[in-house]
């Protein structure tokens, strides 16, 4: 019964891993870019709003209403005035201009907040330890599952966005081939200023969570990029439902990994993700180049 | 007419690229071309491989910006204006090696090019799609993936994603290369129809007898510079045209 309460836990905890990584998978699959700042983007997000309840004494959820297109303005501007040209160099300078931004975010935040340790628990009344009692083993958190439900609803409606919308198919088709977008009228400098404002608002949605499961510090930030990156290779780069499916299968590694051990649930996590990726290359080579090449990592 | 250009159309230009100059580095593809197309023309360009034919194409439409010159949409300078206004003033292109969007469907290909290039929303870009791919003879195809098409159909998909833009001068690159005279044959008909529509044709093509059964007026480059322009038994006559362009086989 142990063993289902952490799995249960672990698909719930994969709600929030898809949270934050479905705006990074977004802006890998649009612009080709890894956003090193990705992290940092959500911890800002919980920081503004743990700013705002701060002086107010307002719900965060209520706070998250002013929060939410700030972080869009922002990612905006951050692809208009750095992305778009860093990615007029090639692909080496985005990255390089990403892990810049995570530096400056970091400290900004540092110099602002100091090193303390926040947490929005305090202005949540008691959602950050209510649950719900399936047996005498198996609780459920109602925050838990309240983030997987906006994790889902939002992958779902990134899906519909996409797939119905007529801004949503000029995103796909930039992210096919941005010259041949641009020969059919799509401005493509428009359509990646706004996948990079809807990408910075779903991180501002994990930031928001993020402040309400656990504590942030101002260094918090590349923590969660690598669980973010771990759910996306996971999942699949590029997909948003792999997301969700990369999310939960980390999210129950961590803690399958923690019940068998206390120490182990990072590690379990990144484990996980050591194996799929390494079973994945091998699956292309096998698949390529069959069994004995891929075995022995010959490529002829 | 013989070496000589032939005179500037006498309607008003729709599009025209002014002492065109495009440079890569030292190299110079492009060398001070003059080159309008009159609304409802069609116009065949031929030359040698390197002429600059497609970077030409590529100034027209707004995908590259010349080195110098200037081009003009209905005498207005669109030169800077980048390839999504041009497409949207109503100038159209499609490319010698299709790119189709793969992972759409063939509807959503044009769809998105109704929406974006054309203006248009819901019912209407629907429909102006509908007719689009009817008229390439794409609408059996409509909602499959773009990258399970064959080179035909990749190509037929191409010119209705640039139809369902809404041009009025459709840039064509090399779009009969590597099809049957049968596929050819259907092209020209689709083409012709299209200019009945009211639609300018900007033509390149290496098969030249496909191309003379739809432009009334041919255009040759070599090296960068129109050597020749007027009617086609004219231009295909010419001595200059004949050495630069047929007479590596013919001469």
């Amino acid at each position: 019964m142990i063993w289902l309460n952490q799995i249960i836990n672990g698909v719930l905890l994969g709600g929030y891993y898809a949270l934050i990584a479905c705006g990074l998978s977004l802006m890998f699959g649009v612009m080709n870019i890894i956003n090193l700042a990705h992290g940092d983007l959500a911890v800002l997000g919980a920081f503004l709003v743990w700013l705002i309840c701060e002086h107010t004494g307002i719900s965060p959820f209520i706070a998250f209403i002013a929060v939410l297109p700030t972080m869009a303005a922002l990612g905006w501007v951050l692809q208009r005035a750095i992305l778009d040209r860093s990615l007029r160099s090639g692909i080496l300078v985005p990255i390089l201009s990403t892990f810049g931004l995570a530096i400056v975010i970091e400290n900004l935040l540092f110099s602002q907040f100091g090193a303390d340790s926040r947490s929005l628990a305090s202005v949540m009344g008691s959602l950050s330890y209510d649950s719900w009692a399936l047996t005498s083993q198996i609780y459920i958190g109602k925050l838990a599952v309240l983030i997987f439900a906006v994790a889902v609803l939002l992958l779902l409606g990134l899906h519909v966005f996409l797939k119905r919308t007529a801004l949503g198919r000029a995103i796909r088709a930039t992210s096919e081939d941005p010259d041949t977008a641009e020969l059919v009228g799509i401005n493509a400098r428009a359509v990646y200023a706004t996948s990079a404002a809807i990408a910075v608002s779903t991180v501002a949605i994990a930031g928001l969570f993020l402040g309400m499961r656990a504590s942030f510090a101002p260094y918090a930030g590349p923590a969660q990029l690598i669980f973010a990156f771990e759910a996306v290779v996971i999942g699949g780069s590029g997909s948003l439902w792999g997301t969700l499916v990369g999310g939960i299968v980390l999210g129950i590694a961590q803690n399958i990994g923690a019940q068998i051990n206390p120490n182990w649930f990072l590690l379990a996590g990144h484990l996980t993700f050591l194996a799929v990726l390494i079973g994945r290359i091998f699956l292309r080579e096998l698949l390529a180049h069959g069994m004995i090449p891929a075995l022995l990592g010959q490529r002829s | 007419m013989g070496g000589e250009f032939a005179p500037a159309p006498a309607e008003e230009p729709i599009l025209a690229g002014v002492g065109v100059v495009k440079r890569f580095g030292a190299l110079v593809v492009l060398d001070k071309v003059d080159f309008a197309v009159a609304s409802n023309e069609a116009i065949g360009i031929v030359g040698p491989n390197g002429a600059g034919k497609t970077t030409l194409l590529n100034v027209l439409s707004g995908a590259s910006q010349p080195s110098q010159g200037t081009v003009r949409f209905r005498n207005i300078d669109v030169t800077n204006a980048g390839a999504a206004q041009h497409c949207r003033l109503g100038i159209a292109r499609s490319h010698q090696i299709p790119r189709p969007f793969g992972g759409m469907t063939v509807f959503e290909n044009t769809f998105v090019a109704a929406t974006a290039g054309g203006n248009r929303k819901g019912r209407d870009a629907y429909e102006r799609c509908i007719e689009a791919l009817e008229l390439c003879a794409m609408l059996g195809h409509a909602n499959r993936r773009a990258e399970t098409l064959g080179l035909l159909d990749r190509k037929r998909l191409e010119l209705a994603r640039a139809l369902a833009t809404d041009p009025v001068v459709l840039l064509l690159d090399e779009i009969g290369g590597g099809l049957t005279d049968g596929e050819a044959g259907q092209l020209v008909e689709t083409i012709r129809e299209l200019r009945r529509r009211g639609i300018a044709i900007v033509w390149i093509e290496h098969i030249v007898h496909v191309l003379l059964q739809v432009v009334e007026r041919l255009v040759c480059l070599d090296g960068g510079r129109v050597i020749a322009d007027g009617r086609p038994e004219a231009v295909m006559a010419d001595p200059a045209v004949i050495g630069a362009y047929l007479g590596q086989g013919v001469a």
